[in-house]
């Protein structure tokens, strides 16, 4: 039944965007309409399919090789949810902010459709072509998406790049899945047998997964098309590719390593070290930007650290038979998977309407939206306090899980030597990473929605249109939700902690004291807020206490830019900032600028000068190959006659 | 039964160790100094007094001091005030310290939303050296946790003899890092100077100017908390557990009491460190607690 039901959802999400292009521009709504229920099928199959033991269903393909195979176990529908969740909601989000008065809406329509149905079936797939074959729509729709405003240089830039990366990561999953049919003799997910797991083989298609499901995922050092991409898309589009398209990365890389009998501590080893320093580093460069959607997409690469670091604790404690530990790190980084999506896509929300009343990315040029725009300020506040893992809300109980196994790895007997030595670091890092998430959230919601408009068209900006505000209500009631009752959430995660890794516990005893206090804590905090707010609400009013300063102007409110600045200076031995400042000033100084903009150190400092290196070496073969036809014609000639001599001799 | 105990506690005493504080450095100075409880005469005038608010703000504002009250009594029920905490449970030491973070959330998103110069530059300053505090924290909860063999806060702070004699070292690192910590959570000296009057130079005093009446008596009573809350966290460290509830009520108040002497010495000796300097401290302190962890992997 959930397959079924799923595969509709993905077909009627294709069907709005074929829709979307025959029909007229008045009637677009249409192919909302077909998408939302799309969405809401999908999300029906996926909760049959949290329960299901493995519904399957098979059609048939004429694809040498392949089979359009869908499976869905917990595992896929736990992913699949937010697919369609953030589909829905999407769809009703640009209802009013791409609406189809504006350029392209149509084409917009057609490949999110795309995109969230291709990606709905990426994650029940079981055939490895399918899986393939799925893989690349979705690349090329988000790849189309990307590229939307094609007027914009930017976004073109970035499409490209995004371009590139996912192929070279599709590149790789077809080595991978090849490979894997070589080891195991099927174009399916099936088991590796112990001897091939230990041999070159299982690691050649550990580090394969590595590539592919890392670029896809935006693991630090394959992150590069990250941040641009997502800065570029439509807001709603962001929203979809940070909530979900990149946890397709996550999907693979989990259901790949559950084939193997046992990951050897070399490999959880691997994943826990690259989720640290994602979600260190991708915190540190967040904290530097001053482009809104573009700290956000830092912020993804943030999180999906702190989901592969619980990953990495999950596999390393499961190596040494440690069944409580591996259940606390895989709990925690896959509900952190959730999590994510909803606070995510609430936040890229939020920021979508700043951006569509301020016309502008920058958040030095906005501020006091909060009193303009109080519902879309009260549910980027929501996103805030969840994505910096802060209690009652959602993100604290999927940090706290990692957390707590973080800690039980500390005080339980010491095993395994170096990998051990990791584990010790889980808990340091995860602290760093929350108070720098902390601060970079404060300095965003602070400069952008708080204080005095700094530029005219913040303090002209409106109410964010209904459809807009609307998509966030179910995210904000979604991470209220996670936060105050996970006990809910405990028997899914048990069931696809199974899946993933074959450990198999309950989480309601670990739970239920987390539940017992967040529902009191978060009443008592609503309550003392809000009678504050109303005894006071006839308070009198004047202006912000100048210091006598009589004449402050907007500008000189603390940026968002002057907030970080010390904390980036520390991490300035892995992200120097780029900064264009006057040299020496005359006596009397007319005019001075100075600006600073924060380079991401593997693109532009590492992959882009080594590429241009490349492109001049590989300049030489100009010589040769100079695109006249008569020299190829001689080229071939002498071939032939080289060949000859070569063959008569 | 102790949960009431425990909120009557801090609610009681965190105003009276910021006396003891102040009368330390008041003799310390050879002058007589305020009364030991100023700060009850201060408070109990705040919360009669009328507000006014800056028309720039939105709720969020008044949110800052409502939360960070709450937060401070939510904490003080995790603690081992009187025996076992009354909200203890395995982890709690994590939310022990996230509520203190949702408390730095919404401060210094309060001094934000004021739109001035220098409550920006307060909560920047917070925001980037509470960063720095938060690794020496959990470094210190790891090597406790370690020594106790316990996630869950009531046992890991009952430390007993055995562990301080088999482990003196570490445990000595651990209350040195987390005095520092203390200092620089609660913006004392030589992290910050509560009495300065120069707002350039401040941290918590310049995010809270445009806060009056009630809701400053607010953030005054959750700052004293906060202090208290944090003394009674390495004092529950030093002192040895009793069996009796009362007795240990007894020794914690006396070793939070002589917690906010040593606060008082402090400011007495010292003089503000220059902001670039403060940083460094802090990542002192996270290396002590961090060699402190080392030590009990041994």
């Amino acid at each position: 039944m959930s397959a079924q039901l799923i595969v509709l959802g993905a077909l009627l999400c294709f069907a709005s965007a074929l829709v979307s292009l025959v029909v007229p521009r008045r009637t677009q709504v249409l192919t909302a309409v077909i998408q939302v229920s799309g969405g809401i099928i999908g999300l029906a199959g996926c909760i049959a399919g949290f329960r299901g033991a493995g519904a399957a269903l098979r059609l048939p393909w004429q694809v040498p090789m392949g089979v359009a195979a869908v499976r869905v176990d917990a595992l896929s529908a736990f992913f699949a949810a937010p697919v369609f969740l953030l589909g829905v909601l999407g769809a009703v989000y640009a209802e009013r902010y791409w609406p189809s008065s504006k350029p392209r809406a149509a084409y917009v329509r057609c490949f999110f459709g795309i995109a969230t149905g291709a990606l709905s079936l990426v994650l029940v797939a079981a055939n490895t072509l399918f899986f393939v074959a799925l893989w690349e729509i979705v690349a090329l729709a988000c790849f189309f998406l990307v590229g939307t405003d094609t007027a914009d240089a930017d976004a073109r830039g970035a499409a490209w790049l995004y371009l590139a990366a996912s192929h070279i990561a599709t590149l790789t999953l077809f080595g991978l899945v090849t490979l894997l049919h070589s080891a195991t003799g099927t174009w399916s997910f099936v088991p590796l047998s112990r001897a091939v797991a230990s041999s070159d083989t299982g690691s050649a298609l550990f580090w394969l997964a590595i590539v592919a499901f890392g670029i896809k995922a935006g693991m630090m050092p394959f992150h590069v098309w990250l941040p641009a991409a997502h800065a570029a898309a439509p807001t709603h589009v962001s929203a979809v590719m940070s909530g979900v398209v990149i946890k397709m990365g996550i999907y693979g890389l989990v259901r790949v390593l559950s084939l193997y009998p046992a990951v050897p501590d070399w490999m959880g080893g691997t994943v826990l070290t690259l989720g640290i320093i994602s979600s260190i580093l991708g915190v540190a460069f967040a904290l530097a930007q001053h482009d809104l959607k573009r700290l956000l997409a830092y912020h993804s690469i943030e999180n999906i650290g702190i989901i592969l670091a619980g990953l990495g604790v999950g596999y390393i404690a499961r190596g040494h038979g440690l069944v409580m530990i591996a259940m606390l790190g895989f709990a925690g980084g896959l509900l952190h998977v959730w999590n994510h999506g909803l606070f995510k896509a609430l936040l890229f929300f939020g920021a979508g309407s700043a951006i569509h009343a301020t016309h502008t990315r920058e958040i030095d040029r906005m501020g006091g939206l909060a009193r303009r725009m109080p519902m879309v300020a009260a549910g980027f506040l929501t996103g805030a306090v969840a994505i910096s893992g802060l209690p009652p809300l959602n993100g604290f109980v999927s940090e706290w899980l990692i957390y707590v196994a973080g800690f039980k790895a500390v005080v339980g007997p010491m095993r395994g030597g170096w990998a051990w030595l990791l584990l010790l670091a889980v808990v340091p890092a995860l602290a760093l990473t929350g108070a720098l998430a902390l601060a970079c959230f404060v300095k965003a919601f602070g400069a952008v929605f708080l204080g005095n408009p700094r530029t005219r068209e913040a303090a002209e900006a409106g109410q964010a249109p209904a459809s807009m505000r609307l998509a966030m209500v179910p995210l904000v009631l979604a991470c209220v939700a996670i936060g105050v009752v996970p006990v809910a959430l405990a028997p899914l995660l048990s069931r696809i902690v199974a899946i993933a890794s074959g450990v198999s516990m309950s989480l309601v005893t670990t739970l239920a004291p987390l539940q017992r206090i967040a529902a009191p804590m978060a009443f008592v905090l609503a309550i003392t807020v809000s009678a504050l707010v109303i005894r006071l609400r006839r308070a009198p009013r004047t202006v912000t206490w100048d210091c006598g300063y009589a004449r402050p102007t907007a500008r000189m409110q603390y940026s968002s830019s002057s907030t970080a600045r010390t904390l980036v200076a520390f991490f300035a031995w892995v992200m120097p900032p780029s900064v264009h400042a006057p040299g020496q000033l005359p006596l009397f100084p007319a005019e001075a600028a100075l600006s600073t903009h924060m380079p991401d150190t593997v693109l532009d400092r590492g992959l882009l000068p080594a590429l241009r290196r490349l492109q001049r070496i590989a300049g030489i073969a100009h010589y040769i190959q100079s695109g006249r036809v008569q020299l190829y014609l001689v080229y071939l000639g002498v071939t032939l006659l080289a060949l000859l001599v070569w063959s008569l001799r | 039964m102790t949960a009431i105990l425990n909120l009557a506690i801090v609610l009681a005493a965190a105003p009276l160790l910021i006396g003891v504080i102040n009368k330390t450095k008041a003799l310390m100075a050879g002058r007589v100094g305020p009364p030991l409880v100023q700060t009850y005469y201060d408070l109990a005038k705040l919360f009669r007094k009328g507000t006014v608010l800056s028309s720039t703000t939105t709720w969020v504002f008044l949110a800052g001091p409502a939360v960070s009250f709450v937060v401070a009594l939510f904490a003080a029920l995790l603690l081992p005030l009187a025996g076992t905490a009354p909200l203890a449970f395995p982890g709690d030491m994590i939310l022990f310290v996230y509520v203190f973070a949702l408390a730095r959330f919404f401060t210094t998103a309060a001094a934000m939303d004021t739109g001035s110069a220098f409550e920006g530059m307060g909560a920047a300053r917070e925001l980037t050296f509470a960063s720095l505090a938060e690794p020496a924290l959990f470094f210190g909860f790891l090597a406790l946790a370690r020594v106790s063999h316990s996630l869950e806060l009531s046992s890991v702070l009952a430390v007993s003899g055995t562990a301080w004699r088999s482990s003196t070292a570490a445990l000595v690192l651990i209350v040195a890092s987390w005095f520092i910590v203390l200092l620089a959570e609660n913006s004392r000296v030589p992290f910050d100077d509560p009495n300065t009057h120069l707002e350039l130079t401040m941290i918590h005093e310049v995010m809270v100017l445009d806060h009056s009446g009630p809701p400053f008596g607010l953030v005054l009573y959750a700052s004293a908390m906060k202090l208290f809350v944090f003394a009674a966290l390495v004092a529950h460290v030093i002192v040895p557990r009793f069996a009796h509830p009362l007795t240990n009520v007894a020794a914690t108040l006396g070793a939070v009491f002589a917690i906010g002497v040593l606060v008082g010495l402090v400011e007495s000796v010292m003089a503000r460190l220059r902001l670039v300097r403060v940083p460094q401290l802090l990542i002192t302190a996270s290396l002590v607690s961090a060699f402190a962890v080392v030590l009990v992997l041994r």
